[in-house]
This record gives C-alpha cells, structure tokens and sequence, in this order.
C-alpha cells in the first residue's frame, strides 16, 4: 500500500481549485459570482475526477478557452450520468464539432452530457434495422420461398407485400435480443400472410361495428392468437426464443377462444367469429413482436395485385400449354384445374396440385409462384384464373436477347437494370450501353513507357514465364509418357537386393493448363484525369507486355459514360484480337472522359467476359474508386450499392471480381462498395502486374 | 473366362433405395435396350444410391468414376504399367466394366474434361466398342454392359453443359429431391433418427431450397440431411448439427450463413 494511488487523497477544496483553474482559464473569464459557483461545484467532486477536469481543461483550451469553461461548468452533470472512458468520448465529440462547425456546434455537445449519455447507451443496445436488414431478408425469403420487401415503417405491420419494420429496436437491452424480437416481427407478419389473415375480405365488415378501431384491436389479439399457435407448430425454436425474451405469457383470451382458434384448419373467420364475444371486453396487450394490422394498406396492395397476376398467370399458362405440345386454335382447349393441397399446417410451403385435363402436372416455377401468390390473396384458385391465353400468344416473347430493339435510337444499345438501394429493388432496363470504338492516337506514350521501365518490364516477364509453370517434369510417377532412368536403376537395383520393387519408375509431362480468362475494365472517368490516368496507361502497357508471356485470353476494355442512358465502353483489345501495334495506340486513347456508372459498365463487362469458355474467369476492375454520375442520384450511397451489388452479380455468375484501386488512400467505403469482393489499393504503376501475376498465382494454384 | 474384378463389384446386399418416381422401370427398360443413361438431378438427391440399387437388382457389377478435371482418358481406358520383369497392361476402370459387362457409372460427368468424354462417344452409340488405341485392340461390349452418366443442369454453367451430340446418345431420368414424407422417411432410415427430428429437418431443407437463386447456388440435399440427422443420432444438439452439417456446406458468405443459422435456430 503506497504511493500507487495519487488520487485516493482527499479531494481539493475550492480554494485550492482557484489557482489550478487559473493555469489555463484567464481570470477574466471566470472571476464572477458564477466563477464561485462552479469553484464550489468542482469541489464536491472526487480527487480522480478532479484531476480528470484538470487535465482536460488545458488540453480544451488549447482551441477555446471558453469551451474549457464550458466543460469544466458541466462536469458535475458528466459524471453523474458517464463513465470516464464515455466523458472523454463526448470530450472528443465536443472538439470535434469546434472543429468542423465553430464554437456554437461545440456547445451544442458540451451542453447535454445527459443526452450523449443516453446516446452511448442506446448504441449497446439499439439494432437499427440497417444492420439487421440483410440477414432478415434472405431469412423471409427462406420462409416464403419469395422475395418479400422489407421496409422501414413506425411499426411491424404488412401491405401483404412489403414487411414494415421499426427504424430501430431497443426493446431489450442486448442487440441480440432485439435482433431475435425483429426475427419474430418478421415470421409474424410472414404468418399472416401465409395462413390467411388477409383472405375472404374482412375490411368492410369490421366498417360496421361502432367501434371499429377497437375491433381491428381485438382482431389483432385473436389473429396474433391463431398465427401464434401456427407459428408453434411449424418453427418451434423460434418461438421458444422468443418465450425466453418475454417470459412467453399470451394475451389473456375469454375462456373456450383458445381452443377455437387452435382448431386445425382455423382461418382468420374463426377469429372474425370470435369477434362479437371478443368486444365484451378490452382487449389485451400484445406480446412485443406484434404489430398492428393496416387492412387500408393491404386492400390497396391487393387491388393491384390481383388483377395484375391473374394476367401474368393467363400469360405463363398459355405459354406453358405452347411448350407442351402445339395447339390449335380450333381445338377445345385443355382443361386447367388448381387447389390448395389438403392443409399441411405443419408445413411452411403451401402445396399447389394442378391437374391438366384431369391428370396431375407439375407446372413451371413461374406458374407455380403465380398459383401460389394468388392462393395466398383470395384463399383458393378461382376457375377463372385458370384460363390460359390462346394458342401462340407467347410467341413475340421467344429469342428474348439483351440487346433493347424497341427503339430505333437504342438500336446498338444494352440495357442492363440498376440496383436502387432505397427501394430495396431493381430498376428495370434502367441503363443503356454503348460499345464505342477508341479512336487510336499516337503520342508516343507506349514507346516511352516501355523505355522507362525496361528493367521493371524484363523482371515482369519473368515473373509470368514462372506463372506459366509450361511443362513441368514430374519424376517417379506411378504411370506416364516416359520411363524415369534413375528410378527405374534404382528400382533394379532393389529387386536385385530382393526388396520390393517400386511402381514409381515413370516420368510424366504435366502441362499446368490453366484455362482462364482475364476481362480488364479501365476507369476513363473525367476524376481521373491527372497521375491516375498516367498510371493507368501505364499499368496497361506493362500488363500487356507481362501477359503475352503467359498465352492466356484477356481483354481490355474502358468505361465511362454521361447519365444512365449514355453509358459506354471503349474496346481497348477484345479476347479475339492480338496485342500489336493498334491496341497500343488504343490504350495512348486512354483519356478521362465522362462521369462513373460503374454497374452497367461491370454488368456488361460480366456478360462479355461469360461469353468465353475458360475454367477460371477474372474481372478485374482499375478505377479511382469513385462512382459518379452527371447531375444524378449516382452520386454517393446510391452509386456505391449499386457497385457493389453488380459485383456480386458477377461473383454469383461464377466471376472473379478483382478491384484495384488507383490512389494514395481509399475513401472509407472501399470495404463496404468491393464487400465480399477481393479489393486492393495503388499507387505505383509497378506494383499492379505484380498484384495480377500474384492473382493468378492464388486461382491457379 | 470369368473375370476377378468381377466379383469384386458385385453388390450383394440389397441397397437400401426409395423410389421416387417410375425410375426403376425406366432404367431397366433402357437397360434391356441398350440405351445408355443419363441421370440429371441435383448433388445428393439420390442418384449414386440409385445405381447402387440398380446394379443390385440387375445383379451386375457397378464400377463407379468420379469425374473431375485431372480425370483424362487414359484414366478410364487403361494404362501400361512395369511390374517385377516386363510391362503389363492395366484395364482402366471404363474398359473393366466393358470386359466384364458390368454397369459403368460416371459420376458428375461435366467435370471431365471434353476430350475425355470423347472416348465414351463410340460406347454410347449403336457401335457399342471401345477403341483402346494404345494396345490397338477394340472392346466390343457385350449384351450385359450399360453405361450411365450423372449430372447436375443447375449448378455448372451452360458452357460445361453437355454437348448435343453426347446428350443425344442417352435415355434421360430426371431426379429430384424427394417428396417431403418421403424424404422424410429416407432421413429416418438413414440415421435412426426420431420422426419429429426427421420432419424438422425436411421442413429445414424446403427453407433452404427456397433460398436458391437469391443467393444459395443450391438448397440442402437429401444427403446433407442425412449428415444432419447422423450427427444428431450421436447427440449432438440439433442446432449445433445443422449448423456443421447443412448452414456451413452450402456457403461461406457470412451474411448468408448467418440467415441460415437463422433458419435453424427458427426450426430446431
Ligand atoms: N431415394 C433414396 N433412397 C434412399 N436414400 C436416399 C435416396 N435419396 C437420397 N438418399 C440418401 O442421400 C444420400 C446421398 O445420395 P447420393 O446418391 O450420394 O446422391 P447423388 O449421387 O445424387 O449426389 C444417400 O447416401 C442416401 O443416404
Ligand atoms: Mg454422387
């Protein structure tokens, strides 16, 4: 026990404070009444915390003395609701706002500890949906079977189509709780939907009652019931998590509606039934993961709906039937019959049977989703959906191409669709591409590059003669082209010696066949313009010289582009074309252009790059790192999800995405934009075909 | 002569098969026919078990060849190989099953190189030979032999798909994942598991297969299942045995792999 524990001594009085305080606030500042007050004020603190204003002031006033002040008057308020490692972290907020914004912005944080306190305290706890988005999308969809969008709302509550979900939870303290309570609003709302809360159009009638918010309240209660009792059935787990969240305790219910509602085969009339008998009373409050019903939103989701997949549903029928067997316009037509198989509650998938002229058929996935979904809407299938269109009417739809052949203008356009991250969807046919040649130019740029990093050039090349690995000799092998002298001596000479003779007496010719194919995409962006675009060019006219040693197929080919209608790619060398003297006066055309699309441009270079037969497949992109588009919503998070989501297109279509990314330092939302794809950063023109050669080497190896 | 290898690939206990559809008397009518078979269908959703069964049934010998792309012709036909005091011919797997007229079954078939496959193009047409070039010696395959090939439409690209004019040779049979009480009761037999287990796992793997296409290249197979359910037979938790077996075989995206522990903790 000794001196380790300076701050164990008794705390400072305000006499002693004074001249202390004095060390960095000018007396004048703080020489007042009020300066007696916050004297008196420190000193009711312990000698830690103390010691804990008297560090920070200085270090506060080094910017303004005045927000020193203003700490100091606040400190009682700080520690009464923070720890120290969180007073610092609103220190740092604090002087981060003065640096930004001024002294007002400063003392806009100085001012509310308590509220920086709750700020720190919700972040433990608080899920906002945005981090939990991902995972409960692909968890609904597993559900469904279908692609339900998810959306942020006030509370959990459905359209029938879209789940609306809070901003964020804080329900419980940890996140993992409130991650598994969003996991229950999802099954909840997904259960409504499956077992028919929106079926046999209720929403007039509950109109009717004299009270009838008080009865959707109740319908609510029973439906939550019911669904619950579904939901027990078929995901079991879930539900006992969620039991443990909340102790489990169901709505009290008047005496026999459980059972009612737990009878097999009881649909949301029960609950409608129920509903007379239910108003007696007030209605119970919910367990936490439900929501509230919204039947104007869903009635309004259905009236477009419905009409709009019995359509597609005459449409895929008609095509079906044509892919079947050729009908004739005179012939009866086949008859069509669809039902909802035998209610396997115990099931999460709804179990379509189509019969074709009294036979059992398995229809196509699209007529099956159609069937479903429908199924789903109205209850049952109504024999008048199963109508299916007349004879050919699919046949404008066959040899659908990528390339758009409405519009003349667009007559050597590609569309390609774009991801929207704030509608959580794609926007169809969105983008229009070009193919544009690159006027070759002669600047004498290749020539001097190739001047300049002779050395640098001749060890490249090496380094890819070493890729090639050609035709290696694999000694004392089991079988082969060769017999292996030493080892067939060798293999005398045990057999002589009596031992057992070895098998391994072959040579063998392995050539490492490596079957790939490189698509390299130059960003020709205007923000490229200066060192970028030098270190570009240049990495292009080393990676060529590097690449013809290895004999592989690559092509290379530059993006840019003004607004989603206008985006193009210039062809630098296609697969096809040899590296001469042409494609070096392509890549001296290598200038910034336009904005960035990066997604029509990746979405392209995809398809092109799929075209060749190769085991291996590698896209590698060269940009700045910036997606940005003209006067457009490109810009920014937009752009940045879109990327990203046109590479994992790619990755999904087999690709290898690689993206290099030419700048000292990348911007923050590299890791987030390039995501599950491989990623570097350069600077140096030198070290981009040795990163290449070190690509090869991990997918061929 | 009666050949070693023979016995050798004779199953002899009936192999324990669920047919799934008309694929037994398919086969076998193909079979008697001649036509060699092409079996289409998923990873792990019963084709490799099926032959075995087949084979059972035909009382023939089953010589199976996993493809892949190192696999090359000399691989299945046959190779030199030096013994004590002389160079011997060594019959390669294809070439067995021809002189034994057993049933030769390429599994995966897609994985093989392209000129590998060229050397079954003259077995699977009328000719029904195999050319070995180096012995300068042509198999002619009796009565007996049937070559069956298996692959998977959904999971290799349209580049790997089969040519036309291999696919044109063969007799199709489409499998699939089987019906859910059925699988059911093959997870079940498989792994002595409980009937709630079974049915858990079952309804798990419709979950999952609905994710195909928003991200998973393939649901949970049948196969998969079966690994589940043995693991859980030993008395592994259930969530801990699906986690293993079913969530981190199918993906190694942590986002996806997360939405399936999701599904299981959901179902178990
Ligand atoms: N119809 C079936 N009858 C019996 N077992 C089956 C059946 N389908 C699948 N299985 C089980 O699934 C496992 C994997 O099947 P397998 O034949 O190896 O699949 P594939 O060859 O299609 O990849 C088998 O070992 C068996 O346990
Ligand atoms: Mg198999």
């Amino acid at each position: 026990m000794s001196s380790s524990a300076p701050f164990s001594e008794a705390a400072l009085e305000a006499a002693q404070l004074g001249p202390l305080l004095e060390e960095f606030l000018p007396a004048s500042t703080w020489h007042d009444a009020s300066g007696e007050k916050l004297l008196a004020q420190l000193a009711l603190l312990t000698r830690a915390q103390q010691e804990f204003v008297l560090h920070w002031g200085p270090v506060l006033a080094r910017n303004s003395a005045t927000m020193a002040y203003g700490m100091a008057r606040q400190a009682n308020a700080a520690f009464a609701c923070m720890a120290t490692d969180d007073i610092e972290r609103w220190l740092a907020r604090a002087m981060d706002a003065y640096d930004k914004a001024g002294l007002s912005a400063a003392f806009a944080v100085l001012n509310h500890p308590a509220r920086f306190a709750e700020e720190r305290r919700s972040a433990a706890t608080r899920l906002h949906l945005d981090e939990a988005l991902g995972v409960l999308e692909l968890f609904a969809c597993g559900l469904a079977g279908r692609q339900f969008q998810i959306a942020e709302g006030d509370c959990a509550h459905s359209d029938s189509a879209t789940f609306f979900l809070p901003a964020s939870l804080e329900h419980y303290p940890r996140k993992e709780d409130n991650f598994l309570l969003y996991k229950g609003m999802v099954a909840h709302l997904w259960a409504q939907v499956r077992f028919g809360t929106f079926a046999g159009a209720w929403f007039e009638r509950l109109e009717a009652y004299p009270d009838p918010e008080r009865a959707l309240a109740w319908l609510n209660v029973l439906e939550a019931e019911r669904l619950e009792i579904r939901l027990r059935k078929i995901f079991g787990g879930l539900m006992r998590d969620l039991d443990t969240l909340d102790g489990g305790a169901r709505p009290a219910l008047p005496g026999g509606f459980a059972e009612q509602l737990a009878a097999p085969g009881a649909g949301v009339a029960v609950s409608l039934a129920l509903l007379d008998a239910a108003l007696a009373h007030e209605p119970p409050p919910l367990r936490p993961y439900v929501g509230e019903l919204r039947p104007a939103l869903v009635r309004l989701a259905m009236q477009t709906r419905i009409p709009q997949e019995k359509a597609a549903l005459v449409k895929a029928l008609g095509k079906w039937l044509d892919e079947i067997q050729p009908r004739r316009e005179d012939a009866p037509q086949p008859e069509i019959r669809a039902g909802i198989a035998a209610e396997a509650e115990e099931r999460a998938a709804l179990d379509i049977v189509v019969t074709l002229d009294g036979k059992p058929v398995a229809p196509p996935e699209k007529v099956r989703e159609l069937l479903g979904s429908i199924a789903l809407d109205l209850g049952e299938i109504p024999p008048e959906y199963l109508v299916p269109a007349g004879p050919g009417a699919s046949a404008p739809e066959a040899g659908k191409t990528q390339k758009n052949q409405d519009a003349a203008s667009a007559a050597d356009a590609y569309t390609y669709p774009e991801w929207d991250y704030e509608r959580r969807n794609y926007r169809k046919q969105w983008c229009m591409l070009r193919e544009r040649a690159l006027a070759p130019k002669g600047d004498d740029f290749v020539r001097r590059t190739l001047a300049r990093y002779h050395g640098k050039i001749y060890q490249l090349k090496r380094a890819f003669e070493m890729l090639r690995g050609e035709e290696r000799t694999l000694k004392r092998q089991q079988n082969g082209d060769d017999v292996d002298f030493d080892a067939l001596v060798e293999a005398y000479a045990d057999l002589r010696c009596g031992r057992e003779l070895s098998e391994h007496v072959f040579s063998r010719r392995l050539k490492v066949e490596r079957n790939m194919a490189l698509m390299l995409m130059v960003d020709m962006s205007g923000s490229t313009k200066g060192w970028i675009n030098d270190v570009e060019r240049e990495s292009l006219v080393l990676l060529c010289e590097a690449l013809e040693q290895l004999g592989d197929r690559y092509a290379i080919y530059g993006f840019s582009g003004m607004t989603r209608l206008n985006c193009e790619v210039y062809p630098i060398k296609e697969f096809a074309e040899p590296y001469g003297d042409t494609v070096r006066r392509r890549i001296e055309a290598v200038t910034p252009r336009d904005y960035t699309r990066m997604g029509a441009a990746i979405r392209h270079l995809s398809w092109r790059l799929n075209q060749v037969d190769a085991r291996v497949r590698l896209l590698i992109t060269l940009s700045d790192g910036k997606p940005d588009d003209f006067h457009d919503q490109y810009r920014g998070t937009y752009g940045i999800e879109d990327t990203r989501m046109a590479l994992l297109e790619a990755k999904r279509a087999g690709i290898h995405p690689y993206c290099i990314t030419i700048d000292k330092e990348g911007p923050q939302y590299l890791p987030h934009m390039y995501g599950a794809v491989n990623y570097a950063l350069i600077d140096d023109v030198k070290r981009l075909p040795l990163k290449i050669a070190d690509i090869y080497r991990k997918l061929t190896t | 002569m009666n050949h070693p290898a023979e016995s050798a690939f004779l199953i002899e206990s009936e192999p324990y098969y669920e047919a799934v559809g008309d694929e037994v008397a398919l086969f076998e009518a193909a079979y008697h026919s001649r036509i060699p078979v092409l079996l289409k269908g998923p990873t792990g959703c019963g084709k490799t078990r099926f032959m075995e069964y087949m084979a059972w049934r035909l009382k023939r010998p089953l010589i199976t060849v996993s493809c892949h792309d190192d696999l090359s012709a000399a691989d299945l036909v046959g190779r030199y190989l030096i013994t004590a005091s002389e160079t011997v011919w060594m019959d390669g797997p294809l070439a067995r099953a021809v002189r034994c007229g057993g049933i030769c079954y390429l599994d995966e078939v897609v994985e093989a190189r392209k000129d590998t496959t060229v050397v079954i193009h003259p077995l699977a047409d009328d000719r029904r030979i195999l050319p070995m070039e180096k012995r300068g010696e042509v198999l002619r395959a009796p009565p007996e032999f049937v070559l069956a090939l298996s692959y998977n439409p959904g999971y290799q690209s349209v580049l790997k798909e089969l040519k036309p004019s291999t696919r044109q040779r063969f007799v199709a049979i489409e499998f699939d994942y089987p019906a859910a009480a059925l699988e059911e009761k093959i997870v079940r037999a498989e792994t002595g598991i409980g009937a709630e287990d079974a049915g858990k796992l079952v309804h798990l793997a419709g979950l999952t297969r609905n994710l195909k296409h928003n991200g998973l290249d393939e649901g949970a197979s049948t196969r998969l299942l079966v690994h589940a359910g043995k693991l859980i037979a030993r008395g592994i938790a259930p969530r801990i045995a699906c986690q293993g077996a079913i969530a981190q075989a199918l993906t190694d995206e942590p986002e996806m792999l997360a939405a399936l522990n999701e599904l299981i903790s959901a179902v178990f």
